[in-house]
């Protein structure tokens, strides 16, 4: 085979891989852009104003082509609406349905009634613009509960104010994170290096309990928290949380803890630590990434729950949290765009930077089995 | 051996020494956290109310954390205590029991709780056998729900194994396989209900006539077609437009799950088949798919009962109507709004009938693991 024919070889397998990458990488921006998409419009609405955001779509924020009013031509205040209307500064005729609908004009304006009453058309021409008054005004709306009107009111809107929410949602998500995890870690070590009678039927049980749809604990929980007057307190919600999230934790922690080296924990038994010393010292230090994995999990898992807080705090304005009140808003108010898309983003405010910052442990997380009651 | 005869008699000394007082001291330890705990939930319950809520979410997030916390310290303190003997029996109680009560109060008796309820009538007052069952496979209502659960399970667990697979192969051959991993796998941080907020705007109608704000609208009247109200009239499809929310949110799970399953094939298999003559869909049909199938199969498990259990996305885009109720809301419908015990328990019930293989297939595989006898 001659130099020749072997490069053009090459260099035709080249083109072949390059056009492979190029497809490949085409079809990933599609569905990134798909994907994206959604989250995005959103994003851009929370920062346009209220009206805006009920008259025109979000993507007029880009540069497109919008039929704006060039002049206004007054008819006679006599002219018919029953019969053709002549109008002599642009040498046409039409009728009033078209007007009302708009019609274009041959030249590529259009014209639309201005005022049908006043006879007042609008002239309108084809130009390029785009949409990008953008304003804060619609996080201040959901951070106070106040909404400024046009007319420079103040106007006070109850059930609208996310500031206590999101405290509620703090309150309500760090400890049935870390708590859980505290609890499960014990149990964990437990479960691994502690010998007590029942041991295997006890774990037996976490692992079938690692699927069961929480719906089931709902009722008769409820039940227990109203006999107890806990009902719509944090304590309740933390509990619940806990009791719904200790499966899979105590399972991932367990495969994690039971895998440790058992020199490490030997050595130390014989240099006299107690099984409290060495979990405390050793064994919490050491599954740091098991742990910081499940934290992200639950946190995720506990701040973005809505049928936990809707059955335990349902009741209670108070202890109210995010996802709630959100949910309610787009009952009650499924129309004013400007308080939900807002709203909303302040709901995924923290998840998003948690995830964002953390993701690396989240996907660990997710990989040691991730399948939740 | 040396060291230990060592340290054994002075740690016994130590014991002997400390005595009884040692044990008092213990007790008053476990009995002040205890007090303390009492004291913040008291405050908690009182004044959640009135205090500056910023300072009750601080009372709250340290009483919640700090409690588990000295709990666990002050009981192993006095536990530390008492002789060898009562203490290695003691040991697993303080390590294992907390995770075992709280499983027991909020998982495993409220299945049996529940399944009892089941029996009952709506204020679990009268046996009524198999009644609430009988509507459970019979009611119109119900059999809609089953229906549009399998539509949810079909159609959602495909999307998201089909997409989430796409994705992980794309991203493998790509120079942006972080940032579209990131991309794809950012709406596992948002919730279900900023979820639904998206994706009403997305699906939003206005009249035809008006400027379409709902980018799918606008799409299709762009097109010349007319605007529709996708989620609610167009039955039984409108489900399906909810399902697209799901797979939305969950394709990134199963994007991560693959790509590393990917990642974990051999190169010099696929190299080698590539080398052999065989085309990129031959790798993917006959190399990739085979290798990864285990993975495929604990994937689609977890989707599946993901749908199985989805609520908040129905709940919070159509309330249930328009033909769009699922299980897990007839039973929140049962309960809230028909407050009728039964029938939500036996609703409750078939969810878990639903999950049982996923069960059973967990505890069969515990018990093959080598490392727990």
């Amino acid at each position: 085979m001659s130099a020749t024919a072997m490069s053009a070889r090459a260099a035709s397998k080249r083109r072949q891989e390059l056009v492979g990458a190029l497809f490949v990488n085409i079809m990933l921006a599609l569905i990134c852009l798909l994907w994206t998409i959604p989250t995005f419009g959103l994003l851009v609405s929370s920062f346009r104003d209220r009206d805006a955001i009920t008259s025109s779509g979000w993507w007029t924020i880009f540069p497109h082509q919008e039929f704006i009013k060039a002049s206004t031509i007054s008819l006679p205040r006599t002219t018919a609406m029953d019969q053709p209307i002549t109008i002599p500064e642009l040498g046409v005729t039409v009728t009033d349905a078209q007007l009302q609908a708009g019609t274009p004009l041959p030249d590529g304006r259009s014209i639309k009634w201005e005022s049908r009453r006043q006879r007042t058309i609008a002239v309108s021409t084809k130009q390029w613009t785009s949409n990008t008054n953008f304003t804060l005004d619609n996080y201040s709306s959901v951070l106070t509960g106040k909404t400024r009107n046009p007319d420079g009111t103040i106007q006070s809107d109850a059930g609208t104010d996310f500031s206590g929410p999101f405290l509620n949602s703090v309150a309500v998500a760090i400890p049935a994170t870390v708590i859980p995890i505290l609890i499960a870690a014990f149990a964990a070590y437990g479960f691994a290096w502690m010998r007590f009678p029942g041991r295997k039927i006890l774990f037996t049980i976490i692992v079938a309990l690692l699927v069961v749809p929480l719906q089931l604990a709902l009722v008769p929980i409820l039940r227990d928290y109203v006999g107890l007057k806990i009902n719509g307190t944090f304590l309740a919600v933390w509990l619940a949380h806990t009791g719904f999230g200790l499966p899979l934790a105590t399972y991932l922690l367990y495969n994690y803890i039971s895998e440790l080296p058992r020199e490490i924990l030997e050595s130390a038994f014989i240099d006299g630590a107690t099984p409290f010393t060495i979990f405390t010292r050793l064994i919490l230090p050491l599954s740091a990434p098991a742990l910081a994995a499940f934290a992200i999990f639950q946190f995720l898992w506990v701040w973005n729950d809505y049928l936990v807080a809707l059955i335990f705090i349902g009741a209670t304005p108070n202890v109210q949290v995010l996802t709630m009140l959100l949910a309610n808003m787009v009952g009650t108010r499924g129309q004013d765009w400007h308080l939900l898309t807002a709203g909303a983003f302040i709901s995924m405010l923290l998840p998003l930077v948690v995830f964002f910052s953390l993701q690396r442990f989240f996907v660990r997380g997710l990989m040691a089995g991730s399948v939740k009651g | 051996m040396a060291r230990l005869t060592e340290i054994e008699p002075r740690r016994q000394a130590a014991t002997q020494e400390g005595g009884v007082g040692r044990i008092v001291m213990a007790l008053l330890a476990l009995s002040v956290t205890l007090v303390a705990l009492w004291l913040g939930f008291i405050f908690l319950r009182d004044y959640q109310n009135t205090a500056p809520k910023i300072v009750t979410t601080i009372v709250a997030i340290i009483w919640g954390v700090g409690g588990v916390a000295a709990l666990f310290f002050s009981a192993n303190f006095l536990i530390e205590q008492f002789s060898d003997t009562v203490k290695s029996f003691l040991r697993p109680l303080i390590f294992v029991g907390p995770a075992v009560l709280l499983l027991g109060w909020f998982l495993f008796l409220p299945v049996l709780r529940t399944l009892y309820f089941s029996f009952f009538n709506n204020d679990s007052t009268q046996f009524v056998g198999m009644e609430n069952y009988i509507f459970a496979f019979t009611d119109r209502g119900m059999l809609e729900s089953f229906r549009n659960n399998v539509l949810w399970m079909i159609f959602g667990t495909a999307g998201c194994v089909i997409f989430g697979l796409m994705v992980a192969v794309l991203a493998d051959r790509s120079k942006f396989e972080n940032l579209a991993k990131a991309l794809i796998f950012m709406p596992m941080a948002i919730s279900f209900v900023g979820a639904s907020v998206i994706w009403r705007f997305v699906y939003y109608y206005s009249p035809p006539g008006e400027p379409q704000i709902g980018l799918l609208n606008a799409i299709v009247t762009g097109l010349g077609g007319q605007p529709q109200a996708w989620t609610s009239l167009l039955q039984p499809w409108n489900n399906l437009f909810l399902v697209v929310i799901m797979i939305w949110l969950q394709t990134g799970f199963a994007m991560v799950i693959f790509s590393s399953a990917i990642k974990g094939i051999p190169t010099d298999i696929l190299e080698a088949s590539r080398v052999d003559g065989a085309t990129e869909f031959q790798v993917f049909f006959r190399i990739m798919i085979p290798a990864i199938q285990s993975t495929i199969i604990t994937v689609t498990t977890t989707i599946i009962i993901f749908s199985l259990k989805i609520f908040d996305v129905v709940i919070v885009m159509t309330g249930g109507q328009y033909g769009t109720h699922v299980i897990a809301t007839q039973f929140y419908r049962q309960l809230f709004t028909n407050l009728d015990n039964g029938k939500g328990s036996a609703v409750a019930i078939v969810l878990l009938l639903a999950v049982m293989p996923v069960v059973i297939y967990n505890v069969r595989q515990l018990s093959k693991q080598e490392g727990f006898r």
